[in-house]
């Protein structure tokens, strides 16, 4: 953003990175393969590299309104002094947060879930999956919660998974009835309390009974969450957990 | 003219003890934080499609459509008790009939559906006494709770039976015609009592049996769960309209964190007649917002919130329902109290007294609670404001929520990596 700005140029979005695209190993594959279906269609955008901050969210979850509230303002003055209103990001938990918790401290913006966007560029036509390469694979999505019932989009990363022509499966309880993967509500950051469960477990044998090999998700730590419980059950070499976007890269050799 | 004076007397006492309870009700409603409503319009087409459409419901098709049924029944039902009122205030029979036509469809779907709410609570009363469904137990489920459940139950049946023996006799008695039509009660009337039975006795009987057990149903409902009769539609008619994703912010923060971020008022001390809050999050019953307390006299205790909850389905302590079960509990407990004084401590609280902090921190904030709810009760909101309260009050937390916290702090990301690395996905790109 700041290379953009010296030279004088205003790009059209923001790809807001978060924290998880920027750190967690996994998760960076993820930016990655984003970042190549965003030139390959060629739009208009820039990171904030290494004057990203956290959004706050985590913190807001947790309880702590005070550090939230610092970053949402640090975040705010960012994004104002670069003039940015139109935000992309690959994660449910900032999408939410910029969307409906920002305008409260004075951020409007206009924010977009990677999975609407590449919604968006599918039916415009910039992006054209090769209906071969998933052509025989079934794959089942996962609805991540803040973008599901907190946000009531259910349909977008589906259509984005459509337009790989693959086979697709339900869990029995899907959008609005989907179960948690036990990640929400800086439960990330925390060891679960006592019982006699993992969320994360739950939810994985639920997708592994649909017997699809792909669990597609679109929210990083719903990915860190269903990955482990694959890994927790010992399918990792069958069973591949891949987000849309990675799964859109991948239809295009990208 | 004695059935007139007696019947006044009733309602009399019926509406003075309703009176007491409510205004009792409202009281405590005035020791509860502000939650402001708007969009008026939205509000009222949401009521019509969450509340009398029933839509919520029916996400467990099955029993929702039951339930449904009972509902609908009740409206119909409840236009031919205010004409039993009428009746009874003024000593007419039947003071709504010159409404032609609509007294003849009221009072055809009223006879129907008084048949089928009765058949609806056998279904309702043999689940609950011979079926174990999971969501009817849990801690919060007390035995109290389960007689609560069985006592409404039967007083609607008995409603109803009441109510079919009103038509049964008033159509028997009538061989030559009568005001309105009674499809199942005509047909089922001679059956029942065959021909030239004298059924004044009976009719008299149902008849005030119906109409006293409306009263004292009336003034028993505010005390037991079945509140939820009264409160439910209002209660969705409040909704909270911010998409479930949203948090409510929190203004008493904003001010304090602008005074920080500002140079010039940073060391400053606090500008005179602008009082701290009162306490940051809820503790208790007094820093509960009106509409969280609504939500909790509104709860039906069905557990749907519960019984699809991800933390209490893998065996956490946390249950959605217990949360407005227990405020509604607390308020009952401390209210008088605070009504007297309102600086009255018990030395017990909300948090920590009823819900442990364990059972808070159990929440993931996936909303599936606030989403199954189907009058709209808010769970996650509240949860988190006692989150608040923990953290910010307390500061007690779990110690690797403090170390995430810290890293937002210290290095703008809730992992311990500096933001220079920021940029290390795209290398080799």
């Amino acid at each position: 953003m700041s290379d953009l700005a010296a030279l004088g140029e205003t790009p059209e979005y923001l790809f807001w990175v978060g924290c998880a695209g920027a750190f967690d190993e996994r998760y960076q594959k993820v930016t990655r393969a984003f970042v190549r279906l965003l030139h390959h269609a060629g739009v208009s955008y820039a990171v904030l590299g290494t004057e990203e901050t956290c959004t706050g969210d985590p913190a807001r979850r947790a309880g702590d309104e005070m550090t939230f509230q610092m970053q949402a303002l640090t975040v705010i003055e960012t994004l104002k002094a670069y003039n940015v209103k139109k935000i992309i990001t690959c994660c449910p938990h900032c999408f939410n947060i910029f969307k409906n918790e920002y305008p409260d401290l004075g951020g409007q913006y206009e924010v977009t879930h990677h999975s609407q966007f590449l919604r968006m560029l599918v039916e415009e036509g910039r992006i054209k999956a090769d209906p071969a390469v998933f052509s025989d694979k079934t794959i089942v999505f996962h609805d991540p919660c803040y973008l599901g019932r907190g946000n009531g989009e259910y349909e977008s990363p589906r259509a984005v998974i459509a337009a790989l022509r693959a086979l697709t499966a339900e869990m029995p309880r899907n959008r609005s009835k989907a179960l948690c993967c036990g990640a929400g509500g800086a439960q990330m950051f925390k060891e679960a309390e006592p019982g006699n469960k993992e969320v994360n477990t739950e939810r994985t044998e639920e997708a592994l009974a649909t017997g699809a090999r792909i669990v597609a998700t679109a929210c990083p730590f719903c990915m860190t969450m269903l990955s482990d419980g694959i890994k927790f059950k010992d399918k990792q070499e069958e069973v591949k957990n891949y987000d849309i976007a990675e799964l859109l890269a991948m239809s295009l050799g990208l | 003219m004695t059935k007139q004076i007696i019947f006044t007397v009733a309602l009399l006492i019926t509406l003075g003890i309703f009176a007491f309870t409510i205004r009792r009700i409202y009281k405590f409603f005035t020791l509860t934080k502000p939650f402001s409503i708007s969009n008026w319009g939205k509000r009222v087409s949401l009521m019509m499609k969450v509340a009398i459409g029933q839509t919520k419901i029916f996400r467990f098709p099955v029993i929702g459509l039951v339930h449904a049924l009972v509902f609908w029944g009740f409206m119909v039902i409840t236009l031919g008790s205010i004409e039993m009122v009428i009746d009874g205030l003024s000593g007419l029979e039947r003071s709504m009939a010159f409404t032609g036509w609509f007294y003849d469809v009221v009072m055809a779907s009223g006879d129907i559906m008084a048949y089928v709410i009765m058949l609806s609570m056998l279904l309702f009363l043999g689940r609950r006494l011979f079926i174990s469904v999971r969501r009817f137990s849990g801690i919060e489920m007390q035995k109290k709770s389960k007689l609560d459940a069985l006592a409404a139950l039967g007083i609607i049946f008995m409603l109803m039976v009441s109510l079919a023996g009103i038509n049964l006799t008033y159509v028997q008695m009538h061989p030559g015609g009568y005001e309105g039509v009674y499809p199942l009660s005509a047909a089922l009337a001679p059956v029942l009592f065959g021909q030239g039975r004298d059924l004044f006795v009976l009719h008299e009987v149902s008849w005030w049996l119906h109409i006293l057990l409306i009263f004292a149903f009336a003034n028993i409902l505010p005390y037991s769960k079945h509140f939820h009769v009264f409160t439910s539609v209002p209660n969705v008619l409040l909704s909270r309209l911010e998409p479930l994703g949203q948090l409510p912010n929190m203004e008493s923060v904003a001010n304090e964190v602008r005074m920080m971020m500002n140079p010039e008022t940073a060391f400053a001390p606090t500008p005179e007649g602008q009082a701290a809050p009162a306490r940051f999050g809820v503790k208790d019953v007094e820093d509960v917002t009106w509409k969280n307390y609504l939500d909790s006299l509104a709860c039906t205790e069905c557990g749907r919130c519960t019984s699809v909850c991800p933390a209490n389905i893998t065996g956490k302590k946390l249950s959605p329902r217990k949360i407005f079960v227990d405020l509604r509990a607390r308020m009952k407990e401390k209210g008088p109290g605070l009504l007297k004084d309102l600086s009255f401590d018990d030395g017990k609280s909300l948090v920590r007294g009823f819900i442990s902090a364990e059972e808070l921190w159990a929440c993931t904030t996936c909303n599936a609670c606030a989403q199954e709810c189907p009058i709209n009760i808010n769970h996650p909101t509240l949860i988190i404001d006692m989150r608040r309260y923990l953290v910010m009050e307390e500061a007690t937390m779990p110690p690797s929520i403090a170390s995430m916290l810290q890293n937002i702090q210290n290095n703008g990301a809730p992992w311990q990596y500096p933001a220079e690395d920021r940029m290390k996905w795209a290398e080799g790109l």
